[in-house]
Formats: structure tokens, sequence, C-alpha cells
């Protein structure tokens, strides 16, 4: 029923009856992304995926954060940062900044260090002048690539050390912490 | 030359047909390198991922730069050796390919891109050369020894292991001029040794110590 009721608004309208301004901003209701929608509106998801993006046309200057992937096929200068997202330089994108970010993706040009806790990954037609210092790296042939390429090794993950006791005030008298641990699951 | 095989590579798109070479010059270069981690090595081969893996592995940091696409960028055309007598165009060229400070590489490839440089040029870069490499590091580089022919097939070099270069076909080209043993030693008689490794073929294999 709402799907109807959605395709029924798209349908256009002959061009006889010319829309009234009311008619308008109904129409321009469920176009809208922006977030503050009506609760009459459930159907219509707020993003997909988690990934924001900056079309080829257009130009940046300035710093970005991020929370969320990122796919930037526009220009960009300045900083760019998205600890803990993937950035993606599109086929037209061209980026001079510094830029970290947990992955990066290279299909455009990129001019400026780049630091990854990741990966990178360059493909063909790339064109990347600066220094990389990520976990891991991707180069195919065919792109360019000019710079200092630093892999820092991710560390070992510690041996789990021994869980220390729960100081618990009902507990009667101190145990072995290994003891304590599995009495503590066993409990349920 | 020893080919001892052929590989077909998979790393990308242009991916086409390497041809594996035993070289006894990367042999005993690398045999300088792997005793001790965290060194910087410069790579004029252009950035490939065997030769990324292969290095980043032992725990070297790489600086990687296509010393044949600079050289076209700067001094590209059919003037391209009369250029290189430019001094406003080879001094951009030094800026933009060597333009990094005194002895901060443990070791250079430099592969076969020196026999695209003339003369002044040629002198200069190996001057700078020289400078970049820290005191005892090592220095490879291969030079075509058959004078007969106009031009000299080129590759982009990849290290597969530590005696092993894959070699991608990227044309031929005609050298500025041809080296024996006399002139390279003239050519880096700055250095503290020189070593050339006889090959079967028309590669000159030489390893210079600063």
């Amino acid at each position: 029923m709402w799907n109807r009721r959605k395709e029924d608004d798209f349908t256009p309208k002959p061009a006889s009856a010319p829309p009234t301004p009311s008619v308008l901003a109904k129409e321009g209701i469920p176009m809208s992304t922006l977030p503050g929608r009506s609760a009459s509106e459930p159907h219509v998801e707020p993003h997909r995926g988690g990934q924001a993006a900056l079309g080829k046309s257009v130009i940046v200057k300035g710093q970005i954060f991020s929370r969320e992937d990122l796919t930037i096929d526009g220009e960009v200068e300045g900083t760019v940062e998205l600890q803990e997202h993937r950035l993606t330089v599109g086929p037209n994108g061209k980026v001079i900044a510094s830029v970290k970010a947990r992955e990066i993706v290279v299909l455009g040009t990129i001019h400026g260090n780049v630091e990854t806790t990741d990966k990178i990954d360059i493909r063909k037609e790339a064109k990347l002048v600066g220094d990389i210092k990520t976990a891991r790296i991707v180069i195919e042939d065919g792109a360019y690539f000019k710079g200092n390429i630093d892999i820092v090794r991710a560390e070992a993950p510690k041996p789990q050390a021994v869980p220390k006791p729960q100081p618990v005030a009902s507990a009667p008298a101190p145990v072995a912490p290994a003891m304590a641990a599995g009495a503590g699951d066993n409990k349920r | 030359m020893i080919i001892s095989g052929r590989v077909t590579a998979n790393t990308g798109a242009q991916s086409g047909t390497l041809e594996t070479r035993h070289s006894h010059g990367l042999d005993q270069f690398c045999a300088s390198l792997e005793e001790r981690p965290g060194l910087s090595i410069l790579d004029l081969a252009g950035a490939n991922q065997a030769t990324i893996s292969f290095l980043t592995n032992y725990g070297h940091r790489l600086f990687s730069d296509d010393f044949v696409h600079q050289l076209d960028e700067c001094f590209g055309g059919e003037d391209f050796y009369a250029n290189q007598a430019n001094p406003l165009m080879s001094g951009k060229f030094l800026d933009t390919a060597l333009g990094f400070p005194d002895g901060i590489f443990d070791g250079v490839l430099v592969w076969d891109t020196l026999q695209f440089l003339t003369g002044p040029l040629l002198q200069t870069v190996v001057n700078k050369l020289y400078r970049v490499l820290r005191p005892g590091s090592a220095m490879l580089a291969f030079f075509h020894a058959e004078e007969r022919i106009e031009t000299i097939p080129t590759y982009s070099y990849r290290i597969a292991d530590h005696k092993t270069i894959l070699l991608q076909a990227r044309g031929r080209r005609k050298p500025a001029q041809f080296f024996n043993n006399r002139s390279l030693e003239k050519l880096f008689q700055e250095f503290e040794s020189v070593k050339f490794f006889l090959t079967r073929d028309h590669l000159r294999e030489v390893i210079v110590r600063r």
C-alpha cells in the first residue's frame, strides 16, 4: 500500500494541470534525503551501507573528517581523515592532501603522505606521489608511485594476561585466578 | 643471460609474460641487506608488488621511483638526448628524480637506467647517487654490452627472490652510449670498489660500493 502511494506521487502530472505550491511541497517530501523526515515515512532508509561520496564535480579545500567510508571522485585539497574507515579515491578523484584511514583504495590521484592502519590498494592507472605508511600494500601493474614505503607491522597480540580476581565483597576467601573465572562462568 | 623460465604475471590488468633471470649481482646486493633489517633502499625501476614485498618482508624501507618515466617526463620527445644537455631541463630532472638528502640510503637499485643518460648528466647522476648512499653501501646497475645493435631491450625489473629477477619488457630504446669494463671503472671512480659479474648474455651486472 505504501509503495503504491509512492508510485502515485512520482507519476508525472499532465502539463495541462500545473501543480499548486501545496502539491509541490507534498511531492518534495519523499524526495528528501535529509535526516529530519516525518514519522510517516518509515520505509526510506537514511543511507546505504554507511558510505559518503564526493562527486566528480565537487571541489573541497580544507579538512575532511569522516566516521563512515568515503569515496572521493572530485578534488580535495587539505587533509582527509577517516580513522576507522575506508577511503576510495575514484578514477576522477584528485586528492592533494595528507590522508589517514583504515584502508585506502586509489584509482585516481593522490599527492600527499598516506597512512593506513590496515591496507592500501593502488590500482592500475592510479598515481600516488607521497610517502606511504601502512601495514599492507597492494600495487597493480600500471600504477605510478613515487615515494617511500614504510610497512608498519601489526604487533603480535600479546598473550592474554591471567585475569585478576575481581574483588567481590561476598567472596569468602581468595582463590586462584583461573579458578575464580571458571567458577564465575559456572555459576549460571 | 640465463633465462630459466617464463611465468605469467597476475598482479594486475597489465599483466604479461615475465622472463626470469638469475642474477649474481642481485644475490650479492641482497647479501649485504639481509643481515641488517630496517635499511632504506632506493629502487629506480618503478613500484611493483614483487620488489615491495621482497624488500619490506626483510623489514627494509623502500623508496620507489620510475627513473625512466622521469627521464621521459623531463626530456621526452625526439630530442631526448639533446634535451639532456639543456641545463634548465637537467636541473629540473635532478631535483625531481634525485632530490634526496645526502647519505640516506643503504642500497640503490639502479638497474639499467644509467644507459639512457648522456655524458655530463650521467656523471652528475652518478655523483648524486654516490652522495645519497651511506658509506659502505652498495648499488646494483646493469649495462648492455652489445655494441653492434642500434637499440636495446628495456625492462621493468622485479625481485622474485634474492637471486632471481622477473623482467617485464618495456620495449626497445636507443642507449646513450655503450660501456666496457674500463669505461665503467672510470664512471664509478669515486666509489670504493666496482665489481663486474660476467654473464653469458650481453648484460653486464655491476655492484659498486661506496
